[in-house]
């Protein structure tokens, strides 16, 4: 079936006025950017409906794209008719054939804003499926709840035809919820969180600490490959890697072991902020979830989360490490995340980390160090690069591979 | 020259010595090693395993490397048995097998295993009802080459593998050595199969390199201990280059294959509907769906196998006796000997094996050869009388 254009309803604006054209702004703008590399496809978006014409290009692969756009809420792909019966009739029939299977009801339904147009919508409901119910058979009418809906649209220039409504992921279109960072660690939970923060609206940058020599550059590189993944919602991520390596030294030396991670996760917390603020942004995300791992117990994070008044937004605070796994598979990071590459969690972490540790003490053995040097070296370090859809870091090596098999 | 012994051994391709030449030389690090180079070498055949297992239709945690044939047939038949000793130790294979079967069940047999021998029928076929009222509740593996190398008879694996569905903790193997790249591959591999033999220097890549596949779930004991390599069934630091090639050469190999098949399956026709009509030779090799389109065997009454073998070299063609890896050997028990052909005809039978690179016009020459070859002895011998 060669469908001419898609219809795209909009998810929920959940602040109106003039937030709403800001919305549909960065939806069309999101959708530019998903389908760049077909030229041929005209955008217009409407305050109601965005129009994707397509003028020749496969609808099943800019489906593909569509299916990972945050903010649409439901899509149908249609064909525009000139306004014959005969047009309509055939379209639809061929529309049915495709899409229906033995046992289904449908139903037509007609719009009409061309009043001019021979027959109103009451005759036309009635035409067109008298012609369906000739043309194919076990066909069931069904008015309140039908498994297809045929919809024809009369309009001033054309007739639009479509009898499929196709569920877009919904969210917010990335951008409209401001801009933050993302603490990401190559784990399960983190990528899982980027993608609920995308999902939310939420322009993110990622925050990738590694401590050569003791990670390596696989474990960066992992890192970079997740953002490559997660950059299908959104189109491009920046990624920031911070080296971490001389704070673990200094804090393994001077500090007492069962306040190592606490320290740490400090440190780490300071500098996503001082780099959030360089970069005017206005929260910051990770993956913690509550109790998983010492760090993460509530006293832990109240302990950590002392080093500033930003907020700090935990996007799988609260879900089941099955639920997040089952998000991960769903979004394509998880068979990428369970690679076992050290990375600069856990090389440091301590046999024996306290699960209930004291803000007090926390404070007063961070007193022992040089914070804001250790702080201003890792930051004159840092490297950022911006990582597209599906970018490999990892297996570099396929293209050469390819060739010589 | 002409080469019709290709189920011997086959020419290695140039290309496929080409990527040998420059993996031995550019990614030698040990895919075990840590650093960047053993991470190269680790990603280059973990490629090669991937695509190796997507032409054979596999999953890639299902393909081991080995060192061949011979070794892929011990780890599989020894393997299974020794794993599977405390459920029973009865084994069934084919009384047609390739030495490196054969000999294993031998070898198993002096360690008290129970070995059955099943018979064949006059193409060399197994029964599968014989097969069937061999089974006993002792019984752990069922081993049968998918193609006899000797006279190219596939062996109904299909028909098998439905009565062994009834039997699911009885592992079954198939040596498919001389099965793969002819077109026949739904015949002599299926959903059943549980192990299956490859061996690269049959389809143009180097020697001393082959595949075990072994379905996802089925234990082996190994035979090498060592580094755990290959999941632990096959230690020994992995062949790259080999290994890289021969994914080359598998992927060639399988690029028009009913094309070559079909090329192949020519070339044996033209011949055998040539011999047909020469008093005193017997055909083994039919030309049915039967056989695989590759191997011609036949036999010139009253000349040993091995003086026409000797005489066709002398116009530069080479052919061997029944199995290279038999020739040297007279008293081996031979596909023609459990058909129950006489000694005398079996022991004149030699085998043409072809592949894609020969050509119908080789074949008018052997037959321009042959026949002066044939007037020669069929007068020594009264053939036409």
């Amino acid at each position: 079936m060669k469908y001419t254009e898609i219809m795209v309803r909009y998810g929920e604006l959940s602040t109106k006025g003039k937030n709403r054209k800001d919305f549909i702004g960065r939806l069309a703008g999101n959708v530019t950017k998903v389908l760049h590399d077909f030229p041929e496809i005209e955008i217009h978006p409407r305050h109601d409906r965005m129009h994707i014409v397509l003028n020749g290009a496969s609808f099943s692969e800019v489906d593909q794209r569509l299916r990972k756009v945050f903010g649409i809420q439901t899509y149908s792909p249609t064909i525009k008719v000139e306004k014959t019966l005969q047009a309509i009739e055939e379209t639809s029939l061929e529309l049915m054939k495709e899409t229906f299977k033995p046992g289904m009801t449908f139903k037509v339904n007609t719009r009409r804003s061309d009043h001019h147009f021979t027959y109103d919508t009451n005759e036309l409901n009635t035409m067109v499926g008298d012609y369906l119910f000739k043309h194919m058979a076990d066909l069931k009418v069904e008015m309140k709840h039908p498994d297809l809906t045929l919809r024809i649209e009369v309009r001033q220039d054309a007739i639009y035809i479509s009898n499929q409504l196709l569920h877009g992921v919904g969210g917010m279109p990335v951008g409209t919820g401001g801009r933050a960072v993302m603490m990401l660690s190559g784990g399960i939970d983190s990528p899982v969180a980027s993608y609920l923060a995308l999902k939310r609206g939420v322009d993110i940058e990622m925050i990738h600490f590694y401590s050569p020599p003791y990670t390596t550059q696989k474990a960066l590189n992992k890192a970079k490959e997740l953002t490559g993944i997660l950059a299908n919602y959104s189109g491009r991520i920046n990624f920031i890697a911070v080296p971490f390596a001389e704070i673990q030294e200094t804090i393994k030396e001077k500090l007492p072991e069962g306040y190592l991670m606490t320290v740490q996760r400090r440190f780490m917390l300071r500098l996503a902020d001082r780099i959030r603020a360089q970069r005017n942004e206005l929260a910051i995300f990770n993956g913690e979830s509550v109790g998983q791992v010492a760090s993460q117990t509530l006293e832990s994070m109240a302990a950590i989360n002392d080093v500033t008044t930003t907020p700090v937004v935990r996007p799988v605070a609260t879900m089941d490490k099955t639920e997040i796994i089952k998000l991960a598979e769903e979004i394509g990071t998880f068979d990428l995340s369970i690679e076992p590459f050290e990375d600069c969690c856990t090389i440091f972490a301590p046999p024996r980390p306290k699960t209930k540790p004291k803000i007090d003490k926390a404070r007063e053995f961070e007193a022992r160090l040089d914070v804001e040097g250790l702080i201003e070296r890792a930051l004159s370090g840092i490297k950022v690069t911006t990582i597209h859809p599906n970018e490999k870091f990892l297996a570099d090596k396929a293209e050469e591979d390819a060739a010589l098999l | 020259m002409i080469y019709f012994d290709n189920s011997a051994t086959t020419k290695i391709d140039d290309t496929v010595l080409s990527t040998y030449n420059t993996v031995a030389r550019d990614i030698w690090g040990n895919p075990s090693s840590l650093h960047q180079m053993g991470d190269r070498a680790a990603q280059l055949l973990t490629s090669s395993r991937q695509q190796i297992a997507q032409l054979l239709g596999v999953k890639q945690e299902e393909v081991f490397f080995t060192s061949g044939g011979t070794e892929s047939n011990n780890t599989a038949i020894k393997g299974t048995a020794i794993q599977k000793r405390e459920f029973g130790k009865h084994l069934i294979t084919s009384s047609v097998e390739h030495a490196s079967v054969m000999n294993d069940f031998n070898a198993l047999e002096n360690l008290g295993y129970r070995v059955t021998r099943l018979p064949v029928d006059r193409h060399g076929r197994v029964n599968v009802n014989d097969l069937r009222q061999a089974i006993d509740t002792d019984t752990t593996l069922v081993s049968i080459m998918g193609v006899n190398n000797e006279i190219g008879t596939i062996q109904p694996i299909d028909d098998i593998s439905d009565l062994l569905t009834n039997y699911p903790t009885i592992q079954f193997h198939v040596d498919n050595v001389q099965a793969l790249g002819k077109n026949i591959w739904s015949q002599v591999f299926t959903e059943r199969v549980d192990l299956a033999s490859f061996s690269a220097h049959k389809f143009h890549a180097p020697r001393g390199i082959g595949i075990l596949y072994k379905k996802t779930g089925k234990m082996l004991s190994p035979l090498l201990d060592g580094g755990g390599q290959e999941k632990g069934l096959r230690s020994g630091t992995e062949n790259l280059p080999a290994i890289a090639a021969m994914a080359k050469a598998i992927r060639l190999l399988l690029t028009d294959e009913q094309a070559k098949a079909e090329q192949e399956l020519a070339i044996k026709s033209k011949i055998s509907d040539y011999l047909q009509t020469k008093p005193g030779v017997k055909i083994f090799s039919e030309l049915n769906d039967d056989f695989a389109p590759h191997i011609l065997c036949f036999a010139l009454k009253g000349i040993r196998g091995e003086t026409l073998v000797h005489t066709l070299e002398d116009y530069d063609i080479y052919t061997s006796t029944t199995s290279a890896c038999a020739s040297t050997r007279s008293d081996e028990a031979s596909t023609l000997a459990a058909m129950h052909i006489d000694n005398d005809l079996a022991t004149s039978a030699i085998r043409l094996s072809f592949d894609e690179s020969n050509t119908l016009a080789e074949a008018t020459e052997f037959i321009h050869t042959f026949e002066q070859i044939y007037n020669h002895f069929a007068q020594i011998n009264h053939l036409g009388d």
